[in-house]
């Protein structure tokens, strides 16, 4: 009894709490064990796989221009991004000459995808920190992009719009406009967002200092993205390997050297400017031609193997294709950006209190299914 | 069956929910019956569990635009005590399924399940060649309504969530217990 009543009081016992898979902060079903010592975290396990739904084995079993119909189902959030992986991927090994109509209009939707996924990471962001203020404004705005996928791609989130070759459809005749009157509308709106979360003084206490990152450890963990880019590692996949019409368009990449949660937010409001300076650029300059160019009916990609990397919303997905000469492939893999950054909360999460272990998550901005895949 | 601002030719499915009128009202407890279904359609709480892209459509439909919170669904739960429904948004694999039933289990009564999107139905994209989904949360939990598409939009969402209203509105204490002892919920 006394040796119980000692165990209890014993202060180096580590006391073990289950965060998830049913926690609203997570985003989703990803499971945490904390180990805590008082409020104080000492190390933080994560559990995957609790929406694991087999994608790489599955695309063993379908078509190349079925396999890009479940890219938009792994990180959501960037889904017309996800879907240009694929087909780039495709047409790498295909070797087709890709017009540059498709280039500019895949680029424009890719930054638009950027910018919806940045504003959702701000309304959730400020949400999880107790500002539910955020939530309405960066949804409200959201909506906006959503209405101009929509009216294109036939769908507001889950778009496919992509396809080996090219698109599948014609830009909608509204498209321009739409996404001018956007352009000037968020222009307008943005700095609102900075007025009302980044210069918060509770927000920056809650934020600065929080879950640091270092420049060694970022680069050794593979931490890619706006995560990555706090911490000065220079890894943009637009600037160093420019894909589609990124080679044509000036734009600055952002980064920081402090690599706490406060920087990784501000690279993503700091990318939502520089998104909207892409389009700028490209948006009145889509030359006329087809918006696909015609493939083989069934596709079938030469023996070897293909490796396309792009930039996602939330750091650089690989798609790597083996192919035995079929209309299926032989294995398909997805170095996705938020299975690497999640590995290192562990890390930066050591040794903060408990309540800061919800702002070092959301900093990193993590989207489960393309964890689990 | 008036919900506010919608007529009852507006809805689709309506012969189904006449099946679900019929079945066996008792005079004495009509009215009570009315109060307290009054009460509970105008009032549901969702639970805030959401697994893959339904749950940002779910967000989306508590945002400014689509605006939940008209019907009484404004505030969203995070812990399962407090929630009159779970939307089951997104996949539910095989190490969910456990999670879900649990979740499910520990909801207090009266509880209802919403089924969003074509992964929660059936698997959805996944029905073929996977391994490890769940092909309809119908095989874990007992379902009330269901929302198709891929995802839904928020609309749908909503128009799910009012025919929920309207099959609470049909409830009496006797089909409720009815309905638990046939899905074996304790």
């Amino acid at each position: 009894m006394e040796e119980a009543v000692k165990e209890l009081i014993d202060e180096n016992q580590e006391y073990v709490i289950n965060m998830g898979p049913q926690h609203p902060s997570t985003h989703g079903v990803l499971r945490l064990v904390v180990s805590l010592k008082g409020e104080i975290v000492k190390n933080v396990e994560p559990h995957i796989g609790y929406i694991h739904r087999g994608i790489e084995k599955m695309c063993e079993s379908i078509t190349y221009p079925q396999i890009i119909h479940l890219t938009d189902r792994m990180d959501y959030l960037s889904a017309h991004i996800n879907n240009e992986a694929v087909c780039l991927a495709v047409e790498k090994a295909l070797e087709t000459d890709i017009p540059d109509r498709i280039k500019i209009i895949r680029t424009i939707m890719s930054e638009l995808t950027r910018i919806q996924s940045h504003q959702l990471f701000w309304a959730t962001y400020g949400m999880d920190l107790g500002g539910l203020t955020c939530f309405f404004y960066g949804l409200r705005d959201r909506e906006k992009i959503l209405d101009i996928f929509e009216e294109t791609c036939g769908s507001r989130m889950i778009v496919s719009y992509n396809c080996p070759g090219g698109l599948m459809y014609d830009i909608h005749p509204n498209f321009q406009n739409r996404v001018k009157e956007f352009i000037k509308y968020f222009r307008r709106t943005l700095p609102e967002y900075d007025q009302l979360l980044t210069g918060n003084v509770i927000f920056r206490e809650r934020t600065m200092n929080v879950g640091r990152l270092s420049l060694e450890d970022a680069i050794s963990y593979g931490v890619t993205g706006p995560s990555g880019r706090a911490s000065g590692f220079s890894c943009d996949v637009r600037k160093h390997e420019p894909y589609s019409a990124y080679d044509r368009v000036k734009f600055n990449e952002i980064t920081f050297n402090d690599g706490d949660s406060y920087h990784r937010y501000l690279v993503r409001m700091k990318e939502m400017w520089e998104s909207m300076d892409i389009i700028e650029q490209l948006i009145d300059n889509i030359p006329e031609g087809p918006y696909a160019v015609k493939m083989k009916p069934v596709i079938k990609l030469p023996e070897g193997e293909y490796y396309q990397r792009v930039e996602t919303a939330r750091g650089e997905l690989g798609v790597y294709i083996i192919s035995d000469g079929n209309k299926n492939p032989y294995r398909v893999k997805f170095r996705s950006p938020n299975f690497v950054n999640l590995s290192v909360l562990n890390l930066i999460s050591k040794d903060f209190k408990i309540a800061d272990l919800v702002t070092i998550g959301g900093s990193l901005d993590l989207v489960i299914p393309d964890i689990d895949r | 069956m008036g919900i506010k601002g919608m007529k009852e030719e507006d809805f689709h499915d309506n012969e189904s929910l006449n099946v679900l009128r019929e079945s066996g009202s008792n005079v004495l407890l009509a009215t009570i019956d009315d109060i307290i279904n009054w009460g509970r359609k105008n009032s549901l709480w969702p639970l805030t569990f959401a697994t893959s892209c339904c749950g940002i459509e779910m967000m989306a439909a508590g945002a400014p635009r689509h605006d939940f919170a008209r019907f009484g669904m404004e505030v969203y739960r995070a812990s399962p005590r407090q929630a009159d429904v779970i939307v089951v948004a997104g996949t539910i694999v095989n190490k969910m399924a456990p999670v879900l039933k649990r979740l499910y289990d520990q909801m207090s009564e009266p509880k209802y399940v919403v089924a969003m999107g074509a992964c929660a139905i059936s698997g959805g994209p996944f029905f073929l060649n996977s391994y490890s989904v769940v092909k309809g949360v119908d095989h874990i939990i007992p379902v009330d309504v269901f929302v198709p598409g891929c995802p839904p939009r928020p609309e749908a969402l909503l128009y799910g969530m009012l025919q929920l209203q309207r099959k609470i509105e049909t409830e009496n204490i006797l089909s409720r217990k009815k309905r638990n002892e046939s899905h074996n919920v304790k």
